[in-house]
């Protein structure tokens, strides 16, 4: 697949999906949680961006209504509520630096690769075209995997979640042409009733142990020793 | 040519006899041995560069060795390279020799000792680079080891320099045992010993893994590969300095050139797993060897961590050498085999040369802490010089020939795009890019070597009153430098000789890589990269001459003395200069978990004053060595239960056995 | 043998020294514009080398002649480093005498001899700068070639001038591996140029300095040397980083026209470049040492993704 052979729109296409790549990287290192939630806005844009392009360049009108569902749910409606959630739990200034950071970034980028050599076998003919994006999608859902992985902030993993699921998004968008639009929809409701599920726990958990830190979730069992 | 180069070993060897006369009179090492060491290296010189312009190697056999085994000596392009390498350095020692060893003739330690090993050890690594049989092989690479044992041990009135040979022997005969039965699997295969037999011959492909692992294991020891390389940080810094340029200039690349004959020559069809392992090998290597060379402050031992870095940096063009060749890409497969052949002479042209440098500070100056040099660019004006144009070479800068061997390795890596497996393409620039790291953390490296040791003012009175080397000192040291100037500015000539090599030991040649004439190096094609040496040299000069001419007229050319910046206090003393310690403490910092500090400030045995302690060790020995100590010492526990000193226990083994041989008679 | 082309070379590089400060004083004085000041006038930089030039020259008593010497070598190395960089024209018949890592190998050499300068002298701030300059500038060596690597690995060449002309002569392609590399060169300019956030080029606090430290000692010509030595460094990566990435307006031959309109072009990507350092430097404020193996992290990881980009999305199947 030489670039210069794609269309524009295609280009465009692969630009943004390396894009989403780079936010959810800067989301797995970022420590202070509410650049955080921007950098997770930022991926919601870039995503339903990608949905807009593939929707003018395979000329799939459908996939428009979805792009806009996108961008008002991912970019908009989900980091509102965990903006107020943060702000009601009193730790908009919180900061969380992680153990190792460039170990952490470094076994990412591994990720990225194993994602790639994963994925070279596919030679179905309609995937084949946007293997490669495919690549990139499967890369995300890793990282964002590895983000609930090392993060320790409650709040942190949920954005790894959802940004898991930017990524399945990613790649039904970019390599199938999207999804029936009803399955997209029940998707995209199932990720908000999600959001405002999280919301209602936390104040649970912050209320039981007094801290998001998911590492004291042992507390509330009877034979977990009490480490702090 | 092969007569010049039996010359050659007969005169290490003579060298080796007229010292055992020196127990009566210093003059027959001084005069006798030495000029035969050079008679030595001249000869090695002319008859590696007569082998590598030959069209086809020269053979012979040597009546030595079993009746049924005789000795087979073989000659050829790949062989001269390194003859010539061996030849170079051999003669340059000789020529420092005589100033240097004047300090051991009023100590304790004798000197017929090293002048006889010193030729043995020199004879062993000429023969293993002619033998073209596994037996004469083993043979003389036992003999380098078993005399360079004895050199490193020279001064062995030290518990450090007794445990160093130790560790230095045991290392070298695991390492040849390992040779050994890589040669074993591949002579199984062959039918005889005759390394023609082994070229003959195909190997099924597991059984030459298992050869080229064995192989690979046992050079790498030699060679000093992580984790193998405890061995060298220990021994090359007790042994004498012209022996520890011998040991790091010459001995490592035999290692090499034993790796190169076996890997690209004998075992046959190469795996591209294998040029994978041998990269990844390489670039750990060289990036964890220039990590404990920065937190090092014995000159000599730092230099020694060097040798690892570069080492691994050789053995990372031949890593790609391999992974290109055993994917179908020959040509490349040859521009980085030249790319690692240069590199190797390079390293032993600027590592001898810092190694004689140290001699000659650890001569005048008795010192080998670099925390107590300083100023002694001033003292030693002449060493200073060619000591800066080691450091600058080994950093890999323009124009001197350390640059040159690294920007072909780059060059070789960057033709990544022609190969078609995607983790490849993504593994290799991984390695260059950790070898433009190691690259730079070198020159970080030598910026506080040459800042703390040569530059600044003096940290200790000895240093302070250190005189100038003696004249065949300076004159070998020179000559390397000299050497180093020519490799950097006229590469085309190397690369056509290696072309040489590549030829005959690969099949393919560079077309390209003198194309545009001798000015342009061009080693895979001129669209895709080129480098005119001289033309660099010559803008340096002429930049560096202009403005130091338009800027020096008239009455501008006066330049006064003041004192130093001292912001406003007491004028700084030696004491305030930043010490070799603190210049490499960021990165210290950063590397940290590569390395086990212990730091803090304790309080002094007799004094009580407080003092700051700082001690950073090899990770190796804790995750590698201890626990082989381990198992070793357990096992041989468990083992001396045999020995139960009973009689009646050992009448019994005495039956068990008999009945064991009657029964297998049956 | 081309004449005319190697006679370009040799008015380009010219320029390219000539200009050098004039580029220093833009971003020098928008950002006293941002700081509400008025600041120096775009001239300044002139008057101080030629004053420095015609001042004494005080040497420490403690200096060896590397001292003396390594003034001349790093002004010889930028030179050098400023011929081989395509600045009006694309073709240059010098960029085939040194290639991008051989640059990169210049700017290594004035490097060293900057270093070694610092700790000639034998006071702790010359070995601090020499340290914390050695330091910084191997942690950007990985991030450096990662992206020469994705730049050779589109137009497979080393040479800058078949770089150029390649990205030229392809037209508007989106690369996302170009992005990514644009970013890491980027972050890696800033911090070998020893601007914020890594250095800050306007401090008298000894203890903050990188390079101000290691030409602390410095007087007269030889200090002139080293801060012209300075800027030539700043515009080389500022040419290198808009005519590899934007090379549109570069002249493809050697036209009167087609140079004229280089000209401008490149006049007018460095006023903006110029525009957008001053808001990065007003913007942000400097790092502490250990926080820029994460900033050269950043770099490094920048380019990865760039190369992985190229190997993954770029490059066929």
């Amino acid at each position: 697949m030489n670039l210069a052979q794609l269309s524009l729109g295609e280009q465009g296409t692969l630009m943004l999906s390396a894009l989403v790549l780079l936010t959810s990287f800067a989301l797995l290192a970022q420590a202070r949680l509410v650049a955080c939630i921007h950098v997770f806005a930022w991926q919601g844009a870039l995503v339903g961006l990608v949905t807009a392009l593939v929707a003018l360049t395979a000329d799939t009108p459908h996939l428009y209504i979805s792009a806009a569902l996108t961008l008002a749910l991912k970019a908009l409606l989900i980091p509102w509520m965990l903006h107020r959630l943060v702000r009601r739990l009193n730790m908009h200034r919180h900061v969380e630096t992680l153990m190792q950071p460039t170990v952490v970034l470094l076994f990412g980028a591994a990720l990225v690769i194993f994602s790639y050599v994963v994925v070279l076998p596919v030679e179905r003919i309609e995937l084949a075209a946007t293997r490669n994006i495919l690549a990139i999608s499967l890369a995300v859902v890793l990282v964002g995997l590895l983000m609930m992985v090392v993060r320790r902030q409650a709040v942190t993993q949920v954005i790894g979640f959802m940004s898991l699921e930017n990524g399945l998004f990613l790649a039904a968008v970019a390599a199938t042409r999207g999804m029936p639009l009803v399955v997209e929809l029940g998707v995209a409701f199932d990720v908000l009733v999600a959001a405002v599920l999280f919301g209602v726990f936390f104040f649970q958990i912050s209320e039981s142990i007094e801290s998001l830190n998911v590492d004291r979730l042992n507390r509330l069992s009877e034979t977990g020793e009490d480490d702090s | 040519m092969l007569a010049l180069a039996e010359l050659a070993v007969l005169a290490a060897l003579g060298s080796s006899l007229l010292s055992l006369g020196a127990s009566h009179s210093a003059a027959a090492l001084r005069w006798g041995a030495f000029p035969l060491l050079g008679l030595t290296g001249l000869c090695a010189i002319v008859a590696g560069l007569g082998a590598l312009m030959a069209p086809e190697p020269f053979t012979a056999q040597l009546p030595l060795g079993l009746p049924w085994l005789p000795w087979q000596l073989r000659l050829d392009a790949l062989g001269g390279f390194f003859l010539a390498l061996i030849g170079l350095i051999v003669t340059t020692v000789s020529v420092y020799g005589p100033g240097y060893v004047r300090e051991f003739e009023h100590g304790q330690a004798s000197l017929p000792v090293l002048g006889v090993f010193t030729g043995l050890f020199v004879a062993g690594m000429l023969l293993v680079v002619l033998a073209d049989d596994a037996f004469m092989f083993m043979v003389s690479w036992e003999l380098m080891s078993v005399s360079s044992y004895f050199l490193v041990a020279f001064q062995h009135e030290h518990a450090a320099n007794r445990r160093a040979g130790f560790l230095y022997l045991l290392m070298a005969h695991i390492g040849g045992l390992s040779i050994l039965l890589g040669y074993g699997v591949m002579a199984a295969f062959a039918g005889s010993f005759d390394f023609e037999a082994m070229r003959e011959a195909t190997l099924p492909t597991t059984w030459a893994s298992i050869a080229f692992a064995l192989a690979f294991f046992g050079f790498g020891m030699k060679a000093g590969l992580v984790p193998l390389h405890a061995w060298l940080p220990e021994a090359h810094p007790v042994a004498p300095s012209h022996i520890s340029a011998l040991m790091s200039g010459v001995m490592l690349k035999v290692a090499v050139y034993g790796f190169v004959r076996v890997s690209l020559d004998l075992v046959g069809a190469i795996q591209p797993a294998w040029g994978v392992i041998v990269l990844i090998v390489g670039s750990i290597s060289a990036l964890l060897g220039v990590l404990y060379a920065l937190m090092q402050h014995d000159l000599k031992r730092l230099l020694a961590y060097h040798s690892v870095e570069n080492i691994g940096i050789i053995f990372i063009g031949l890593g790609l050498t391999m992974v290109f060749l055993s994917t179908g890409h020959p040509l490349l497969g040859a521009v980085a085999l030249v790319a690692a052949l240069y590199h190797t002479l390079n390293h032993a042209v600027f590592k001898s040369l810092l190694f004689l440098g140290a001699g000659a500070v650890l001569q005048q100056a008795h010192e080998r802490d670099m925390e107590r040099m300083g100023g002694l660019a001033r003292r030693m004006p002449w060493t200073g010089l060619f000591f800066l144009i080691g450091c600058i070479s080994i950093s890999a800068l323009p124009p001197f020939n350390g640059f040159v061997s690294e920007w072909l390795t780059f060059q070789a890596a960057l033709q990544t795009w022609a190969l078609e497996s995607g983790p490849l393409r993504t593994l290799i620039p991984i390695a260059a890019a950790m070898l433009a790291l190691t690259g730079a953390l070198a020159a970080a490296c030598f910026v506080k070597v040459y800042g703390v040791a040569f530059l600044g003012q003096a940290r200790s009175r000895p240093v302070r009153r250190a005189r100038e080397a003696p004249l065949g000192m300076r004159i070998a040291q020179g000559t390397l430098a000299l050497m180093c100037l020519l490799l950097g500015v006229f590469p085309t000539t190397l690369v056509h000789l290696l072309d040489g090599v590549g030829g005959q030991l690969l099949g393919t040649h560079l077309p390209q890589a003198t194309a545009r004439g001798w000015l342009w190096l061009t080693p895979v094609s001129p669209d895709t990269a080129s480098y005119a040496a001289p033309v660099v040299l010559l803008g340096l000069i002429l930049t560096w001459g202009l403005g130091s001419w338009i800027l020096r007229r008239g009455e501008r050319r006066a330049v006064h003395r003041c004192d130093p910046w001292d912001c406003g206090f007491a004028p700084p003393d030696a004491r305030m200069q930043y010490t070799a310690t603190a210049f490499s403490m960021p990165i210290r910092r950063i590397f940290q978990g590569l390395f086990i500090v212990r730091e803090g400030v304790e309080p002094e045995a007799h004094t009580g004053e407080p003092r700051y302690q700082l001690q950073v060790r090899d990770r190796a020995w804790g995750l590698f060595y201890a626990p082989v100590a381990v198992v070793v010492r357990e096992s041989a526990r468990r083992i001396t239960r045999i020995q139960t000193g009973n009689i009646r226990v050992y009448l019994g083994y005495t039956l068990a056995t008999l009945l064991v041989l009657l029964w297998l008679i049956l | 043998m081309n004449l005319s082309g190697w006679l370009l070379a040799l008015i380009q590089t010219t320029l390219f020294v000539a200009a050098a400060p004039l580029f220093a004083a833009w971003v020098k004085a928008l950002k006293s514009r941002l700081q509400n000041r008025r600041g120096p006038s775009l001239l300044q930089p002139y008057r101080d080398l030629h004053k420095l030039f015609h001042k004494e020259v005080m040497v420490a008593h403690t200096a060896s002649p590397v001292f003396r010497a390594a003034p001349y070598i790093v002004f010889s190395a930028a030179i050098l480093a400023a011929m081989v960089v395509p600045l009006v024209a694309a073709r240059l018949p010098t960029a085939a005498i040194a290639d991008v890592i051989v640059l990169v190998g210049f700017l290594a050499l004035g490097r060293f001899f900057l270093a070694l300068a610092g700790m000639d002298v034998g006071t702790s701030f010359g070995g601090m700068g020499a340290s914390r300059e050695m330091t910084v500038s191997s942690l950007a060596e990985p991030a450096t070639l990662m992206a020469i690597f994705t730049l050779t690995m589109t137009a497979h060449s080393t040479n800058l001038s078949t770089v150029i002309a390649h990205n030229l002569e392809t037209g508007l392609i989106l690369r996302p591996s170009f992005l990514f590399a644009f970013m890491g060169l980027t972050l890696v300019a800033l911090a070998e140029t020893g601007r914020i956030p890594v250095d800050n080029p306007a401090t008298h606090l000894e203890l903050t300095m990188i390079h101000e430290a290691m030409i602390l000692e410095y007087s007269g010509r030889h200090l002139a040397l080293m801060e012209w030595a300075a800027q030539i460094k700043l515009m080389l990566y500022a040419v290198l980083i808009l005519n590899i990435f934007l090379p549109w307006g570069i002249a493809a031959d050697f036209a009167p026209g087609s140079l004229l309109l280089g000209l401008f072009a490149i006049t007018a990507k460095l006023v903006i470049l110029g525009a957008a350092l001053a808001l990065a430097e007003t913007g942000l404020a400097k790092m502490r040492l250990f926080r820029v193996p994460q900033f050269l992290n950043l770099a490094f990881l920048l380019a990865l993704l760039g190369m992985l980009s190229q190997v993954i999305l770029e490059v066929g199947a």
